[in-house]
């Protein structure tokens, strides 16, 4: 039998898996990819909730639209950065963009 | 049997996903991390099928992997110089063991709230006609939310014309 606990179980491993990407990627891109991975598990997380605490109203996965189109956003946004940056710095890479102006 | 396809569904839904994540953040080439991410969306959109969020399932494709997938392929081929050496290392220096092990322990102490927690579960069914449903929640006691939404991808659009493209500076 399937339950909230294995969906929650999955939503965490793909969570830390992110985490885990996040500290440790060198590039800003791998980084991004990185944050879209926790943001899924977030999604997992309200989806399961919504269905087996309240299945009868759907609170959770209007949740999960609002979270799908600020994903959206930040995609958008922080990928045109790295055009920027790449452009202007010719780097993608974390470490060596660490200073406000040139 | 039913019951039975269920749960092979779930694992192997959920197999895909997991070890399509470990994919990328493990593999050194950004193109292969964007793809195995666009996989990981396929799986978690299968596990919203399962979680009876048909319309979010289909939602999930189309943006994710319509979107958000093709983007990060794109920014890859704009972003890198060669195509011979990898482009997504890791940080050298990074303590990686150390990470790894905090991940983990994110996991294993995850683990233990939930299976400690004493869920209060609902025996109703699920919403049957889900796209319907939302939409009156998204116009009635969500909507102001949902025009925040639209102020902010508006604002998205137009900023990430302007960071990409550049604007005339007098």
């Amino acid at each position: 039998m399937i339950g909230l606990a294995h969906f929650l179980t999955v939503a965490a491993m793909v969570f830390a898996i992110g985490l885990y990407g996040l500290l440790t990627k060198r590039t800003v891109v791998g980084i991004l990819m990185s944050i879209e991975l926790m943001l899924n598990a977030v999604n997992i997380n309200l989806i399961a909730f919504s269905r087996f605490i309240t299945p009868d109203v759907l609170t959770g996965q209007v949740f999960v639209i609002f979270t799908i189109a600020v994903a959206a956003a930040e995609v958008a946004i922080g990928l045109a950065m790295v055009f920027r940056v790449y452009r202007d710095r010719n780097t993608v890479h974390a470490a060596r963009l660490n200073e406000m102006r040139w | 049997m039913n019951e039975w396809a269920y749960t092979a569904a779930f694992f192997i839904f959920a197999a895909v996903t997991v070890a399509s994540a470990v994919g990328v953040v493990t593999k050194n080439d950004l193109v292969h991390s964007s793809l195995l991410l666009a996989l990981c969306f396929v799986g978690v959109s299968g596990l919203y099928v399962l979680l009876q969020a048909d319309f979010l399932a289909a939602v999930q494709l189309l943006v994710y992997n319509g979107a958000i997938a093709i983007v990060f392929v794109l920014g890859t081929m704009l972003t890198r110089r060669s195509i011979r050496h990898g482009t997504n290392h890791s940080e050298a220096d990074a303590p990686s063991r150390l990470i790894g092990l905090i991940s983990g322990l994110f996991v294993a102490v995850t683990l233990g709230v939930i299976a400690t927690t004493p869920w209060n579960y609902s025996s109703a069914g699920a919403v049957q006609d889900t796209p319907a449903v939302l939409g009156r929640l998204i116009l009635t006691d969500y909507m102001i939310a949902m025009e925040v939404a639209a102020v902010l991808l508006l604002a998205a659009m137009i900023g990430a014309i302007v960071l990409a493209k550049g604007v005339d500076e007098e």
